[in-house]
């Protein structure tokens, strides 16, 4: 046992300093999350979600094999890097968490407001973040190609633009604000560049993501949510059409780029 | 929603005085709006998709602000203000500002630390009447021994050394430290499209907090000058 | 009842890797909600392993592990299609036995 301890705080002493002399932050902190990817709880959710597709349930004691999320009824493979994106059913551009709302309405009757004035990681609106990490994980490392063949699709790409300039609250901030330049940074936290060119599993190609400080699961619905919090704005409703125009913009600037979905984050 | 627009060249000059550039114009020709239906499409989507929570309300939030107008605009297009036009906005910003009424510009740089150091504030889990943070580092390098800095805005370390102030109390330093104030309280009025909040005139710092932020950045003895 | 483990066992030369994600809080006991009230400990304490129905592992946890916990380990002699089962205990007296097959 001794002899094991001093082998290894030699190799420690011998190795450290060279390594550290060289490592940036910014290596480091990329080498912690590449060590945090083995393991990702975001499976557990995916594993969840799967289970509540398959799952007769609600009202009508139904499951959602039959959901339409864009690609035809109980089409998974695919469809997540297509989204948002209009549906004639509802005569509307829809994202992944508010076209699995809909479906959860239609085919098991289940009440939207269940998800819209829920809570974060409780009840229905818990279940819609497990059921979007596992439809998320269907299409990993697959190229973004969101339609913008009709015309409500290219509005909300116009809207979503404006909405990602609009400045508001007490400290002006616009999404631009903090995600309008390359290679910037709040604190330490490195920052996507949005509106310029999009990278493979960064910016909205990287949620939903299980985040480590909190231990929760993230859907793209909880990450605009807290951006709007934290630039003083006021709450957007859940799939309202703001936060889908958003992704309609954000996710027809990522395409050509990998999902990583599900991802994890600090 | 869906409508061709066969005015669309006339209606491109609208009211609000956009003027755009050619690929934003192609992009909005496939949506088959002008610019101005997708101007007011987001205004009501605006409406429809916020509500008010804890201490933040929608009608403060959006409130029709002739400088963040303008700018949202110039973004949008892709295109900046016209010199003539940021003048203006500056002007109008510069009027706000709210100078020291005891004379007073300084305070202490112990506290100003502190202030840069807190994101508190203004957000809807925060509570009313609670004092707000800065928001300093989240943006901005300022003393040596804080790493963890942000860098959406320029390094402010050695901001008093690089400007020769030895004594920020003596007549030769004061315009320096009333642009310090200034920047601070309303940082448009020299920058009219800042991405830095307007700390002062929206009421996120009081005039003692200011004070003690020009101290971090101004007096000799702050380590951001050390 | 607790929500199901993923357990993936991958046979490699004479072991097999096994990884294990567990779905538990693990609170600490130190955090208090917004009330200002303690948050109660609720952490796994024991996780044992099994190959084939023999114990390989045992482990004792306590609140420095994190929320959802990973844990990996190399078990010798498991070829594929061995069963690997794994239990954990927590504070509560509550537990949960996940299995899988080593592929």
């Amino acid at each position: 046992m001794r002899k094991t301890t001093l082998c290894a705080v030699l190799a420690l002493a011998a190795f450290a300093p060279h390594a550290w002399a060289q490592k940036s932050t910014s290596d480091g902190i990329a080498e912690y999350r590449e060590m945090l990817q083995d393991g990702n709880p975001a499976e557990l959710f995916e594993a969840k979600g799967e289970d509540l597709w398959k799952q007769k349930r609600g009202p009508r004691k139904a499951s959602l094999e039959r959901c339409d999320l864009g690609k035809g009824p109980g089409v998974v493979k695919g469809a997540f890097v297509e989204l948002p994106r209009y549906f004639a059913d509802t005569g509307k551009v829809q994202d992944l968490e508010s076209r699995l709302v809909t479906c959860m309405s239609q085919l098991q009757g289940i009440d939207p407001k269940e998800v819209i004035d829920g809570a974060w990681g409780k009840g229905e609106r818990a279940n819609v973040t497990a059921l979007a990490t596992w439809v998320g994980s269907q299409s990993k490392d697959m190229k973004f190609n969101l339609p913008q063949s009709q015309q409500q699709e290219r509005a909300f790409y116009e809207v979503g633009k404006r909405l990602f300039f609009q400045r508001g609250g007490s400290h002006d901030f616009s999404c631009a604000s903090c995600h309008g330049e390359e290679g910037k940074r709040i604190r330490l936290q490195d920052l996507p560049h949005l509106s310029g060119k999009a990278e493979d599993g960064v910016g909205f190609a990287a949620w939903p993501a299980y985040r480590v400080s909190s231990g929760e699961m993230w859907t793209m619905q909880h990450r605009l949510n807290d951006c709007y919090r934290q630039q003083r704005f006021p709450e957007p409703i859940y799939a309202s059409d703001a936060t889908i125009a958003l992704g309609v913009y954000l996710g027809v600037n990522a395409r050509g780029t990998k999902s990583a979905v599900p991802a994890i984050k600090r | 929603m869906t409508r061709k627009n066969t005015l669309r060249f006339s209606l491109a000059f609208s009211a609000a005085g956009l003027v755009l550039a050619g690929c934003a114009g192609s992009m909005q020709q496939g949506a088959g709006m002008t610019p101005a239906e997708l101007d007011a499409l987001t205004q009501k989507v605006v409406k429809e998709s916020f509500r008010d929570k804890g201490i933040v309300k929608v009608s403060q939030a959006f409130a029709d602000d002739p400088t963040t107008r303008a700018c949202d605009a110039s973004d949008v297009a892709g295109q900046p203000l016209s010199a003539e036009r940021a003048k203006e906005i500056e002007a109008l910003n510069m009027k706000t500002i709210r100078w020291p009424a005891d004379g007073k510009y300084l305070g202490d740089w112990k506290e100003g630390e502190k202030i840069a150091q807190s994101g508190r504030g203004r957000t809807w889990t925060d509570k009313a009447g609670a004092a707000n943070g800065g928001n300093c580092y989240n943006c901005h390098q300022i003393t040596k021994e804080e790493i963890s800095f942000g860098t959406i805005g320029p390094s402010l370390y050695n901001y008093g050394k690089i400007r020769g102030v030895t004594d920020p109390n003596s007549p030769q330093t004061l315009e320096i430290v009333k642009y310090t104030w200034g920047k601070i309280w309303n940082s448009k009025a020299y920058n009219a499209c800042s991405n830095m909040p307007r700390a002062g005139h929206a009421g996120i710092l009081d005039e003692n907090q200011v004070r003690h932020i020009v101290a971090l950045l101004l007096d000799p003895k702050s380590p951001v000058n050390r | 009842m607790a929500d199901p483990m993923r357990i993936r066992a991958q046979a490699s030369g004479g072991n097999a890797t096994v990884r294990v994600l567990m779905a538990h809080e693990m609170e600490t006991g130190q955090r208090k909600d917004a009330s200002g009230k303690t948050i109660p400990a609720w952490f796994i304490q024991e996780v044992t392993a099994s190959l084939n129905g023999k114990p390989v592992l045992t482990a004792e946890w306590g609140p420095a592990v994190s929320k959802n916990p990973f844990m990996q380990f190399t078990v010798k002699g498991a070829k594929a299609g061995d069963k690997i089962a794994v239990t954990w205990k927590d504070n509560r007296g509550d537990t949960r036995t996940d299995e899988a097959t080593v592929s």
